[in-house]
């Protein structure tokens, strides 16, 4: 098991009577990469804040490599990259004055800040955009600068709050090839989000954070182990769905549940190779079918079944 | 320092690419400066300006033409002659701040009134409301004038007519036996004094000399018994209108330079950047610092760039160049402390703005930086003492036309870095305390 890098602990902020973050708690190994997901006004941009140096905790402790984080410790600060939610860039200077700018903000000059500001540009695509100002680019492209500006003095543990925010999808896939990258390096990533189809791709551990406070902090297997239906069926009916039909149905193997809305029916299963054995005993039942889907069941279902309430609500 | 010199580079880039500010903060000042400079006297060749007067001469006699000519001959004045209905026109739209009528026949008769005070005849004066201050001054010029050409006509030693006309006045009115007899005897030797005056010159005539010194001698009347020599004491060598003023905009538009710096941090607080500048192992007052310096290195630049371009061009001098730049440190340090006060107190870059404006305004205005502050009433000059606006500008001038040494500077530079060291401490305060919460 890789050694802990960041350790949260029972961190809490108010502001005013509002608790922000109660009592939060999680960990972070070398070179993993945890997904921080909760809804808007969760306690994400708080807890990283406070993670960042940015915040001052009312009450618990942050431990980088054991050492302390504070506003002050500027140790610590030197071990993270912090990608701001907003776009965190000049635009009147070009890429290259931003990266070196904020190469400078962490004490590299000279040459090895011209290099690290050459390798960082290459790593996310844009090293034939160092002399143009950041106004002149598309979206996705700021988006990939600004986390660049994060990388210059090579963080052991990055942090991105919401980072794909007004992104385009292409935009959002050249994002994820860089942190891809990122990871393939070593390089420990916290990834704030609340797009669940974001954090699946990249992490290898989730935190579920709402109301200020841990949902769930497991990988992503054990929270869909945590699921009764591991795989979904939709199907379209020639006609609509009798009671018998549904309870007969809801008896089946492997099915967990089953949700009768006019012609669909929408069936949760225990995994997903009980589809064709479900269709092949509607079939047989003299069911007209019109159309059907499979899918897997995804995180957001997960996030409903913790709290009831959708991530983007 | 890697970190503070970054921060202050990127200011200073920044700043320079963006033209809307160097336009507002360069061009705009030597525009109105100019412009103000030129009401307030211009350059050192500058002569002092005239009055503009317009006279509607209806009396054709000596009286009338000697008051006319002593007018048109004032150097304080500028004299047109006019009809009664263009002068009332022109006064009317403000083209002249006064015009004078002289009747038909006001000579003689002010000469009869000169001793009996009897049927004194009136002159009309017209004037702009709005320029009433000038009534005063010509209606003092036109007494001088009118007293000098109508008494040379009482005392006219070619002529007793008048005299003459006088006595008979005298003998007529009701007045005391007693000042009637006084007035009889003095008016009497008038006469007797004249008539022998003419007798001599008749004499002369008849001798065949033409040129008799009694003959040629005009008449003359009563003057001014004084003549004043003005001599301007200021700058060294000439008063420059153009340096307050190019005191004064320089101020009012640094001072809102100040307000953009401030702003400037109230943005980047909105937007990620304040973020990520505390994220870095930097600390808070290292990158104050930076924002700081950076606007005083600004304030500093634009003041000495606007005071050249006053020199270059407008003729304005620096009576000590040591007082002068320690004086526009001062004044940057102070800029750059109030723009740090605006980033700590502002609420929202929008509101902070207009208070700031309106704040700045008032200052300028109070520190003398569109008028000199000597003509503010006495308790409103000691009240902008406690404004630093005031001092900067009273400063400037002393370095530059009052032509004063580097002593005349320092009072200036302690009140101004007073004034910066107070703001930046509250700013950083404020700062400070918010990053605990």
């Amino acid at each position: 098991m890789a050694a802990v890098l960041l350790s949260v602990n029972q961190l809490s902020k108010s502001y005013g009577a509002r608790k922000a973050v109660d009592g939060v708690s999680f960990q972070v190994q070398q070179g993993q990469t945890l997904g921080l997901i909760g809804p808007n006004g969760a306690g994400k941009s708080t807890t990283v804040g406070m993670i960042c140096g940015l915040l001052r905790s009312d009450s618990g402790s942050i431990l980088l490599n054991g050492e302390p984080v504070t506003q002050g410790n500027s140790a610590a600060k030197r071990q993270i990259g912090y990608v701001p939610q907003d776009l965190a860039l000049y635009d009147d200077l070009s890429s290259l004055e931003n990266l070196k700018l904020f190469g400078a903000l962490y004490g590299m000059k000279g040459a090895a800040l011209n290099q690290r500001c050459e390798q960082v540009l290459a790593l996310v695509n844009l090293s034939d955009r160092a002399g143009d100002n950041p106004s002149t680019f598309s979206g996705g492209m700021k988006r990939r600068l600004n986390i660049a500006a994060a990388l210059l003095h090579q963080p052991q543990l990055l942090i991105l709050d919401e980072p794909t925010v007004g992104v385009d999808p292409h935009s959002r896939n050249a994002i994820f090839d860089t942190l891809e990258a990122l990871q393939a390096q070593g390089c420990a990533l916290i990834y704030t989000s609340h797009y669940m189809e974001e954090v699946e791709r990249l992490a290898d551990h989730l935190v579920i954070i709402d109301h200020g406070k841990v949902l769930a902090d497991e990988t992503p297997a054990a929270l869909y182990q945590r699921l009764p239906a591991q795989a979904a069926l939709q199907v379209e009916l020639a006609h609509p769905a009798g009671a018998e039909l549904v309870a007969a149905l809801s008896a089946q193997d492997g099915v967990s549940s089953v949700q009768a809305s006019g012609q669909q029916l929408d069936i949760g299963l225990a995994d997903a190779g009980r589809a064709a054995a479900v269709l092949g005993w509607l079939a047989g039942q003299g069911v007209a079918l019109l159309h059907f889907a499979t899918a897997k069941t995804s995180l957001e279902n997960i996030f409903l079944n913790l709290t009831g309430r959708s991530l983007r609500d | 320092m890697t970190a503070l010199i970054a921060l202050i580079r990127k200011d200073l880039k920044l700043y320079l690419r963006d033209k809307r500010a160097l336009m507002m903060h360069l061009l705009m000042p030597v525009v109105l400066a100019a412009f103000f400079g030129s009401l307030f006297g211009g350059g050192p060749e500058a002569n002092t300006s005239k009055v503009e007067v317009g006279l509607v001469l209806l009396d054709q006699s000596e009286v009338g033409k000697q008051i006319a000519a002593g007018l048109q001959a004032d150097s304080a004045l500028k004299v047109s002659l006019l009809d009664q209905a263009a002068a009332q026109a022109q006064v009317r739209k403000g083209k002249l701040p006064v015009a004078v009528v002289i009747p038909a026949g006001f000579g003689q008769s002010a000469a009869d009134a000169l001793f009996s005070g009897i049927d004194k005849p009136s002159l009309t004066v017209y004037y702009d409301p709005s320029q009433s201050t000038m009534l005063a001054m010509v209606k003092g010029l036109l007494t001088q004038q009118v007293m000098q050409a109508s008494s040379a006509a009482a005392f006219n030693f070619k002529d007793s007519s008048i005299t003459s006309k006088q006595l008979q006045r005298v003998a007529d009115s009701d007045l005391a036996a007693t000042d009637k007899a006084q007035l009889t005897d003095f008016l009497g030797s008038l006469k007797k004094y004249q008539d022998q005056r003419a007798a001599t010159a008749q004499k002369d005539l008849a001798e065949g000399k033409t040129s008799s010194a009694a003959a040629d001698q005009k008449p003359t009347g009563m003057s001014v018994p004084f003549s004043t020599r003005d001599e301007a004491l200021s700058s060294g060598p000439r008063y420059n209108g153009y340096a307050h003023s190019f005191a004064g905009m320089g101020v009012q538009f640094i001072l809102f330079m100040g307000i953009d710096m401030g702003i400037s941090i109230l943005l980047a607080r909105r937007s990620g950047i304040w973020n990520r500048l505390m994220a870095a192992p930097v600390t808070l007052t290292t990158v104050l610092l930076g924002r700081g310096l950076s606007g005083a290195l600004i304030a500093m630049g634009l003041m000495c760039a606007l005071f050249t371009c006053a020199m270059l061009i407008f003729k304005v001098t620096i009576s000590t160049l040591a007082g002068f730049l320690i004086l526009a440190l001062s004044f940057a340090l102070m800029t750059a402390a109030f723009g740090l006060l605006i980033a700590a107190f502002g609420k929202t870059p929008e509101a902070a703005r207009g208070i700031a404006v309106f704040a700045t305004m008032i200052m300028v205005m109070l520190g003398g930086a569109w008028v000199p502050s000597f003509i503010f009433p006495e308790w409103m000059q000691q009240l902008t003492l406690a404004i630093p606006t005031r001092w900067a500008v009273d400063g400037f001038d002393a370095v530059t036309w009052r032509g004063l040494g580097f002593d005349a500077a320092l009072a200036p530079v302690a009140v101004l870095l007073g004034f910066a060291l107070v703001f930046a401490v509250l700013a950083i305060w404020k700062f400070r305390s918010e990053a605990q919460q």
